[in-house]
Parts: structure tokens; sequence; C-alpha cells
């Protein structure tokens, strides 16, 4: 290998490693304050994707349709909940709040498309699309859920993916997309070449990985939300109800994960079911970090995106045994390290 | 003790199985000839995922361990005897045997790494080994890369060669009804009892003697054997592989079906593969055609089909049918016929020194849980062990019954140091023990129950108890699982499913349960916490008659009027340490336990 | 001194509480009033922790609570710590891997909207009350001592401004030097106001500091009155060991 190639192979490990950490971040907050291992992560990838292809496309994206039917059942839930405590002046708002939104945007959507190109303006609009699913789902499936073991929780979780597959499969159809890239420019090094894609990915990466950490840093809400990861009961005993931490929980992931579709949509080609492996590797990295160390999960997920392309490189046909086979070993020393004897009850 | 004339309702019911087996062979016989050929054809696939899935039951819904992965090991059988019948020309009468060795010893080297995963990384282990697999099938050159293998031999039987699915109905319909008695018969026995108590807890299962790992390690290699013959199955049939059916998403539908179907039952299995491939063909013929574009819509069905049954019926579509059935099971009557009483330990004189616990020690941390506490007590002795909460009783109990180990100090047992000891090893020399909070299998009865406490006092195979062959010893077992129920005397309920009792008769299994190990001393946390009045009253005649027979007992309990007038000692403790030690008497005079129960400022 | 007949702070009629289908409350029936400390006193497996988690929500109950007038069934944990009802568990269920400032910034929570000026007021006034919490404020709690734990965990409740603070054996596992101190601090508290539901195995301690007690038995209220009286009721040492009475 030559000093240029593995440049190149390293340049597009960290691009993708830094993908990964993303998700990987998000992974290890949804579970610590939901137990929920969020399969589904890497369909909002895809989501994010697919949707900012639609609308550059000047079509009106069919994840609306998506965002208007969960909003609709979780806007009937909560009626049928607020009748039933006895709280019937409640229902109008809820039912404004969850249905007039996706309509609302629908209509800014019909509006604003014909009238800018702007990939801004598009990125923007996918972000409102695609990061309320987060909460709704967890509203609907997992907050019922929510103190059943983690095996049922992890099925659900499955179960909650293979519909958003097909679903993707129904609104956008079989073909692979790309979105327009950022910008074309490309950086000269030395004799290095640097895409300035790659360059956006790391930035943006970087910027939200320092914006979440801000969050749980300085942010009430986000001090809540790892209160909430840290002890349950405590988190309850002042106040902080875990439904809303669960749904805060799932909207960042949404929003991480629709980040990493908009940054990942012009460099890969990515299919209706491309979610499921991205979101594992990113999950590998998760597992590297025990599903509970932000850091450690951080570099985990790196490290894949390096393997991956090494592997890429040695052994094209073998990349995801490789990047998956590495999860085992990985797993036993995470297993080895909680496990204690009698600490398993 | 005489148990002859124990005749007790039960709720299974003999006559039922009189005609079921008969009927089941005649309807494998028939229904081939009134089906048309296409329906016969979905009934054969049915089957096979039947078997990949029974073997799921067993070791998710039965024993706790959830694997994504069961279709690897339906492609590596599927794969390796394609592999050898194409290239090499070999008989599948060869590579049947020897798929499923290579099958086993496949699992059972995944179970020295994956067993050893605790909680939720289990399944997200299985998850990455099979979507491993599936790469490695379709970028092997000798597997036909993704394209697969074509020309795979068919089988012969009897001169026959397998053509028509009819053929294939016998076969594999075969297969399922043989699969379905094993494991039924596996279940009701004493491995089967063992593998059913893993859900219980590792602590609940060792303290029984049970060796979990072990069961563990079995389960796991049997479910890959039943995906290992569905796989040799479905090569041979279908006559071409290719990854496509052993992927992760294969994995992940056999999880589907028995969460649909009911993951704790053997039928669920039948019911859920049944009910997923039905709706699959179903769904693929007409979704389709309702969204005018043709894919992979089922997802969508089935993604939502498993939420609303996890949310409206957690246990599997197999068990709300049964609530539903119009024919209830009559009850039958069940006796429980005498049999020769098993081994029994050696007894020691009363009075002989039995446990002697010195300077032991445990330290969590920084914190120490017991300070060098020092006690004895001789066969035939019940002493109480009392102090406030947090006082460090639990971990006491724990560092005698081995769920802890010592920090330092020495715990002897009949002279013989057991402070380093592994539970099942102490339970084996005479310590019995009762938990806290009540761990039992509530869905398996009272008799099935105390019958786990007797695992370790015989020795029955898992391939004797598919066969059938371990009904003496099983008679024997559950002959002295039913002579500890009537000691206890809970002889009315012993049939009943364990978790329909009342809390305080749960507690009395718990202790004819420890009986059942045959103990010499036996550990009781809390015996009476939550008993109502009489329900103590019963359990102290129980724990006198007990001590009449020779039993020592070191018991837990905070209800005061219940110890004072059991105990023949008292050990107090507080901060971990020994505070007094004496007849009750002593000890309810003593200043230093009226401060510290009472407290006080100044 | 009887409670009042005007209406009490908190008041719980009939209150029964079953694990599965055991019960472990039998029909607890006590009222406390404004700016009052009232304990339950009773010894191990009385059901005294039972008691406070049915009254803050955290389990299912059967009977009537009514706090500040209003019945309780049907609300959540949640809504119940908004409405000034304040639980410091015997477990103290705090944030062992965040600062000693940011689990008592959480403890103001359900108040987020309040004024900064006013949250830091009311942390400056905790640190008055916990000196020790302030030299340690950017340590983990987990890192505490027990007396120092038991503190922050009273200092995120104040930070909720409970009306009714009720308190799970704030005394359990504490050396004695530390025990005194923290029931000094609940008397503090009285004098400012602050309700004060008291739980303890510590007998002689909590009815030194409270107005009046209850003595729970096996999930029944089995004596009750001015806690003067009850410190020197015999029937409290026959509670807690058995027949002591006899030997005596």
């Amino acid at each position: 290998m030559t000093f240029d190639i593995a440049i190149l192979l390293t340049q597009d490990g960290l691009t993708n490693g830094a993908l990964y950490a993303l998700l990987a971040l998000a992974l290890v907050l949804v579970f610590a304050v939901t137990r929920v291992i969020f399969i589904p992560q890497g369909d909002f990838v895809v989501l994010g994707a697919l949707t900012l292809a639609s609308l550059q496309a000047g079509h009106l994206p069919p994840t609306l349709y998506l965002l208007l039917a969960l909003g609709g059942a979780v806007g009937l839930i909560d009626a049928v909940a607020c009748l039933r405590s006895g709280r019937a002046h409640a229902v109008g708002r809820v039912l404004l709040i969850e249905l007039g939104y996706p309509l609302a945007l629908w209509a800014l959507c019909h509006w604003l498309l014909p009238l800018s190109q702007s990939l801004w303006l598009h990125a923007l609009l996918t972000l409102a699309i695609v990061v309320p699913l987060g909460p709704s789902l967890y509203r609907l499936v997992f907050q019922p859920l929510a103190q059943s073991s983690v095996l049922v929780l992890l099925i659900a979780a499955i179960a909650v993916h293979f519909a958003l597959v097909g679903l993707n499969l129904l609104g956008f159809g079989p073909e692979g997309v790309r979105t327009a890239a950022f910008s074309d420019a490309v950086f000269e090094i030395g004799s290095m070449f640097i895409a300035s894609q790659n360059l956006w990915i790391v930035l943006v990466s970087a910027v939200l990985i320092v914006a979440l950490y801000l969050f749980f840093e300085r942010a009430l809400y986000g001090k809540a939300l790892l209160a909430t990861a840290f002890n349950r009961t405590g988190a309850r005993l002042v106040g902080i109800s875990p439904d809303l931490a669960g749904r805060l929980s799932f909207a960042v992931a949404a929003l991480v994960g629709t980040v990493a579709g908009i940054l990942m949509g012009p460099i890969t080609t990515l299919y209706y079911d491309s979610g499921f492996l991205i979101g594992l590797k990113g999950f590998v990295g998760a597992i590297v970090g025990g599903l509970a160390s932000y850091p450690l999960a951080a570099g985990g997920a790196l490290l894949v995106g390096l393997l991956e392309s090494g592997s890429a490189f040695y052994a094209s046909a073998f990349k995801e045994v490789i990047v998956f086979t590495l999860i085992i070993p990985v797993l036993l020393w995470r297993s080895l390290k909680s496990h204690d004897r009698g600490s398993e009850e | 003790m005489k148990v002859e004339t124990l005749v007790v309702p039960a709720a299974t019911a003999p006559a039922r199985r009189r005609w079921g087996l008969p009927l089941a062979l005649l309807l494998i016989a028939v229904l081939p000839l009134l089906l048309p050929q296409f329906q016969v054809t979905l009934f054969n696939y049915i089957g096979l995922s039947s078997l990949v899935c029974m073997g799921l039951v067993l070791l998710t819904g039965i024993g706790g361990l959830t694997s994504f992965g069961q279709a690897a090991f339906v492609g590596i059988a599927a794969y390796l005897s394609a592999w050898l019948g194409t290239a090499y020309g070999v008989s599948p009468w060869l590579t049947l045997p020897l798929a499923l060795i290579v099958t086993a010893l496949t699992a059972w080297s995944g179970s020295l790494l994956t067993l050893r995963l605790s909680g939720h990384y289990l399944p997200l282990g299985t998850l990455a080994w099979g979507i491993s697999v599936y790469y490695l099938f379709g970028n092997l050159e000798f597997l036909g890369g993704h394209g697969g293998l074509s020309g795979i031999p068919s089988l012969e039987l009897f001169g026959f060669e397998l053509r028509e699915p009819s053929s294939w109905f016998w076969l594999i319909w075969s297969i399922v009804l043989l699969s379905v008695l094993a494991i039924r018969h596996l279940l009701d026995s004493r491995p089967g009892r063992a593998i059913r108590a893993l859900k219980g807890g590792v602590v609940m299962a060792e303290s029984c003697g049970v060796d979990t790992r072990h069961y563990k390690t079995a389960i796991f290699i049997l479910a890959a054997l039943l995906a290992a013959l569905s796989g040799w199955l479905y090569a041979h049939m279908q006559r071409f592989v290719n990854p496509t059916p052993f992927g992760i998403h294969a994995g992940i539908e056999y999880l589907f079906m028995i969460v649909v179907g009911g993951a704790g039952y053997v039928w669920g299995a039948l019911l859920g593969a049944a009910l997923i491939t039905l709706l699959k063909t179903q769904l693929q013929d007409w979704l389709p055609l309702l969204f005018g574009q043709s894919g992979n819509f089922e997802g969508i069905v089935f993604g939502v089909l498993i939420i609303v049954v996890l949310l409206c019926a957690r246990d599997g579509l197999w068990p709300a049918l049964c609530r539903w059935w119009p024919w209830r099971r009559a009850a039958g009557i069940t006796v429980v016929p005498p049999a020769e009483p098993l081994p029994l330990q050696p007894k020691p004189a009363r009075g002989e020194p039995l446990l002697d616990v010195a300077a032991a020690r445990k330290e969590f941390g920084g914190l120490v849980a017991v300070r060098d506490m020092d006690f004895r007590i001789a066969a035939g002795e019940i002493v109480g062990l009392l102090g406030p909460n947090g006082a460090g009783k639990s971990t006491m109990f724990n560092l005698i019954s081995g769920v802890l180990d010592a920090t330092s100090g020495e715990i002897r047992f009949r002279g013989e140091r057991i402070d380093q000891l592994p539970s099942r090893e102490i339970l084996a020399r005479g310590i019995g023990r009762t938990f806290q909070h009540v761990r039992l299998i509530p869905e398996m009865s009272v008799l099935e129950n105390v019958a786990i406490g007797a695992h370790s006092r015989l020795q029955v195979g898992i391939g004797a108890a598919m066969l059938r062959l371990d009904r003496e010893a099983e008679a024997r077992l559950r002959h002295e699982a039913a002579r500890q129920i009537e000691r206890v005397g809970l002889a009315e309920d012993m049939h009943r499913p364990a978790g329909s009792l009342s809390l305080g008769q749960q507690r009395i299994v718990e202790i004819a349960r420890a009986l059942a190990t045959d103990p010499l001393l036996l550990l009781l946390d809390e015996p009476a916490a939550g008993l109502r009045h009489l329900e103590k009253q019963a359990l102290a005649e129980v724990l006198d008659r007990l001590r009449g027979e020779g039993m020592s007992v070191l018991i837990v309990e905070h209800d005061m009027d219940f110890v004072m007038n059991l105990v023949d000692r008292l050990v107090v403790m507080e901060f971990g340490q020994k505070l007094a030690e004496g007849l009750p008497l002593e000890i309810q005079n003593n200043p230093a336990v009226l401060e510290a129960y009472l407290g006080g400022v100044e | 001194m009887k409670p009042t007949t005007r209406s009490p702070l908190l008041a719980v009629d009939d209150l029964h509480v079953a694990y599965g289908k055991v019960e472990a409350l039998h029909g607890v029936s006590l009222r406390i009033d404004a700016g009052r400390i009232v304990s339950v006193i009773g010894p191990n497996g009385a059901g005294k922790t039972t008691l406070l988690s049915a009254l803050m929500g955290l389990l299912p109950a059967r009977g009537e609570v009514h706090f500040r007038g209003e019945a309780q069934a049907r609300i959540a944990v949640e809504q119940r710590v908004g409405q000034g009802l304040c639980l410091v568990p015997e477990s103290r269920e705090l944030w062992s891997e965040m600062s000693v400032e940011d689990n008592l910034r959480l403890g103001a929570f359900h108040r987020s909207r309040a004024r900064a000026a006013e949250l830091r007021a009311d942390l400056d006034e905790v640190y008055a009350l916990f000196p020790r919490l302030r030299e340690r404020l950017r340590q983990a709690a987990g890192t505490l001592s027990g007396g120092e734990r038991q503190m922050l965990a009273l200092g995120r409740a104040l930070m909720g401004r409970p009306q009714l603070l009720m308190l799970d054996e704030p005394s359990l596992g504490l050396a004695p030097k530390i025990v005194r101190e923290i029931f000094h601090i609940i008397a503090t508290l009285r004098s400012r106001g602050v309700s004060i539901l008291l739980v303890e195995q510590n007998a002689r301690a909590a009815l030194q500091v409270s107005d009046y007690g209850y003595v729970l038995e096996t999930g029944r209220v089995v004596l009750e009155g001015d806690s003067r009286v009850l410190a020197n009721d015999p029937r409290i040492v026959e509670s807690y060991l058995g027949l002591a009475k006899k030997a005596a």
C-alpha cells in the first residue's frame, strides 16, 4: 500500500467513522434513558437522505404522509387518555398540535419548494419533517412498553425497523439515491487531495458532538435526560417524567440520524434498506463503550470506520464479515468487565 | 412416610393423549392426499420453519437466551450438504450426520463465547454472528457466491426418490412430530425442569444444584441441531441454495414467529411458523396489488403485527387461543405412585457441631458489610439471625450459601472449609436455602418446583429424557418431591401452578424445595414476611416438626413474636458486627440490643 | 395535642397497599397539619416504606389520600412533586455520577420556570444549612460519605420547595454522631415552616423531634398519640422486640 492510498483510506475511514460516532452517541443516549436498543437509528439516516433527495428533486417527500399518520395516531391515543382522565378541555389542543404540525409543514413545503433551490432550506425542511417521527414512535410503541425487559424492547425496536424499511420502499421505491454535494471543491494539501464534502462531514459531526456535550453539561433538560439515565426513580422524585425523557431522547436520536443522513447522502448511494447496516456499525461503536461511555463509544465508532475502509481495500468482499465479527470479542470483553458473581439478579 | 394414597385432581388429562397421537398421524398421512399441491408445498415450508422455531422456543422462550442467529445454523447445514452433494457427489444420508456434527461443534464453540455474554449482549452477539455468516456465504467462491449452488441431489428413501411435495410432506411432518414429542418429553423431565428453571435466575437454579452453564450450552446446541435438520431438509427439497434464506432477516423472522405464536410453548412454535408463513405468502400476493408496485412490503405488516402482539398479547397467541378454546381440558386425576426413595446423606448426631463461622468478613469496595462475624450452629438447633435494616444479615446469608465469596475469614461446614466454594458445591454438602423474595417458577406446578430441588440427587441425561428412558428415575424424583410437599403439609395443592398459591404457601413451597435437596442445615431468609397470622402459625409448626426430625435451621426474620417463640438461640448483628448472642430471653433484656433497635440520641 | 379539626395538609384514610396478592398495609389512616412534624415508627417490615411509596404514588394504593384538600388518586409521581409533595427515600436515589451542585439544581426541576436569581437564592440557603455541601459542590455525589449523601438528599428535596417533606429512615446506616446532626437539621427545618412526615426505625430520636407519632406494626397503626406521651409507652418496646413485656 502506498502512502497516498493510506491517506485516502484514512480519510474515508475518518469520515465514515465520524458519522458512526454520531450514531453511536445517540444509541448510547437512547439506551441509557429508555433501555431501548434502537435498531431503527440507521433507518433515520436513510429517511433523512431520501427525504432530502426528494425535496431536491422538487417533490413533496412521502415522509410527510408518515408524519401525518403517526401524528394522527398519537393524537388519537392522547385524546383518549385525556378523556379518560377527565381532562376533556385538553383534547382540542392535543389534536391541534399532533395534526396541525404535519399539515402546516405540508403547506409550507408546497409553498416553498417552487420558490427556492437552496440546500439549506431543503436540509431544514428535512429536519422539520423527519425529527418529530422519533418522539412519535416513542409515544406509540415504546412508552406503553416502558416497563418491559430489554429483550422485549429490542424485539419491538426490530419490528419498528422492519416497518420503516417497508415504508421507505413504499414511499421512495427501490432505487438508490445520492443527494447533491454541499460543495464540489477539492483541496490539495501537499500531495493529498481532500474532498470538501468529507471536511463538511467531519466538521458538522464535531459541531453536533460539541452541541450535544453542551446540551448535557449546561441545559437543564439535558441534565434531566442524564438524570433519568443514571437513576430513574431519583428523576421521578424531582418531577422529571420518564415519558418526557423518553420522547426527548428519541428526538435527539432522530435529529442525529437525520443530520447523519443529510451528510452521508452526497458520498454514499443510499437505498431504502441501507439503514440497518449503517445503524449496526454505529452500534459496534456504542458497544465498545458498553452502551454507557460516550467517549469510548465515539472512539469505537471511529475505529469501525477505519477498519471498514481498511478491509474494503484488502478484502472488499469480506468487509462486513470483518466488521461484524469484531463485535463478538468486544461483546465478550464488555460482558466480562460488567460480569460479577451474584450481580445478575 | 408413605405417599401411595396421594390422589389429587390435576390439570393434565391423560385421556387427551390417547387420541392426540393417532389423530396427528392420521392428519399427516391424509392431508397431502386431500390438499392441492401448492398448499402441500406451503405446509412443507411451515414444517421446516417449525423445526427451527421449536429450537428457538427451547432456547429463548423457555431457557431465556435470545438468539437472532438461528438462520445461520440452518444455512451452515444446508450449505454443507449442498456443497458435498454437488462438488463430491456425497449421499445426503452421509451429509446428514456430518451436517449435524459440524453444526453442533460450531454451536458449541460459539456457546463458549456467546454464553458468557450477559443480558442484552447475547442477542446482539447473535445478530452480529448472523450478519457475518450471511456475508461469508455470499462471498465464498466454492459456495457459489451470491448466486448459490444448484443441482443438489434429492433424497432417496427406501429406494424411492422424494420428488412430489406430498412425499416431502410425509417426511418433514414426521420429523416435526417426532421433534415435538422429544421436546415435550424433555421438558417433562429432570433436565427439562432444570432448563425451565434457568429463567428463574442463575442464583435460584444453582442453589438447587443445577449446573446452569451446562444446560445453557445444551439448549444452545439442541436449538442449533433442530435448525440444522431444517436446513438439510431444505437444501434437498429445494435442490438449490443461496444466501438469502439464511440471512439476518430470516433469523429475525424466526424470532418473530415464536413471539407471535407464543415463545414459551412448543405448540406456539408451530402456530407462529404457520401464521407468519401463510401471512407472508398472502401478503406477497396482494400487497403489491394494493400499492400498485412490487416489492417486499410484508415487513410493514410484520412490524406492526409484532408491535400489536407485544402490546396486547405479550405471551403470544397460543396461550390466548388456549383461553378461548371452548373445550377446556377436563380435570383428570393424577396419582404420584410410590417409588424407590432417593439416596440420603448420612445425618449427624444431635448436638454435633455443624456450621462454624470464624472471623468472616465481606467488603464491597470500601464498605465493610460483614465485619469479622463469629458464630456456630449445632445439629438439631434453630438459630435466629437478627439485626436492624442494613446490619449485614443478608450478606452473611449469602456468604454461607456461596452466593458471595468472603473477603477474609473462614466458614466451615462439618469441619470442611466452604467459604470459597460455589453455591452448587455448598448445596451438595448439605446446606439448602430459601430466598427473601420467593423464587419459584410460577407457571410450573408445586410438584415440579419442588422436584427441581431434588435435581442433584439423581442423574438423567437429555437424550434419555427425550427418548422417555427416564421414567423410573422420574418416578423416584416425583415421589421424593411429593414426600417433601406432604412433609410441609401442602399435599392438597401439589398439582396447582406455584404462582396461584398465596405468598405464605409459596414460602412453604420454597422450604419443601430446599428440603428436597436433602439438607442438614436450612437457611431461611425472612420466611414469615408478608404472611398472615394463621400462615405464620402453620410455618412455625412445620419448622418445629423439622427440628424434631433433627434438622438444623438458621433463620433471618423480623417478626419478633415468631422468632422468639421458635428459636433455640439468637445472634444479633449491627453495623456488620455481632452485637449479642444468647437465649431469646437474654436478648430481649440486653440493653445494647434495645439501643440498637429503638435507637436513641444522647 | 390532638390534631385540630380544620383541613389538614395531608389526610390519609383507610389506605390499603398490596404487592400482588399480598397486602402490606391494611387500612392505615393518618393526618398531618401544616407546620408540624409527624413521625411513623415501627419495627422492620412494618410497612413504613410502603406507606411513603404509596403516598408518593410510586405504588398503587386503595383508599383516600388528600393533599392540601385535593384527592391524589390517579395522579402521577411527577405531578405530586409539582403540588409540593416530596419524598427522600431510604435509598436516597441520588445521581452518583453527577456533581453535588447538579444534583441540587435538578431538585428544582419542576420549578424550572422560576427566575434564576430565585433558584440561586435557594441554592445558597441549602448551602447555608449544609456548609459541607458547598465545600464539595464540584465533587461527584458518589464520592460523598454516608452522612453527606443524606444531607445532599435533604438539600435536593428542599430545592423543590416542598409543602410536605417525607423522610424515609434518614438515620439509616449512619454513625450516632451524624444521626444527631441530621435530627438537628430536621428540627431546624420545622422552625422554617416545613411540614415533615418522618418515618424512622430509630423510635426514640424520632419521637424526640416530632409533635405527634404513629406506631405501625405489620401494616396497621397500633398506637398513636402525642410524641412525648408515646415515648414512654412500654408497648413500643414490645412492638419492637416481641414478648419483652413478659420477660421484664
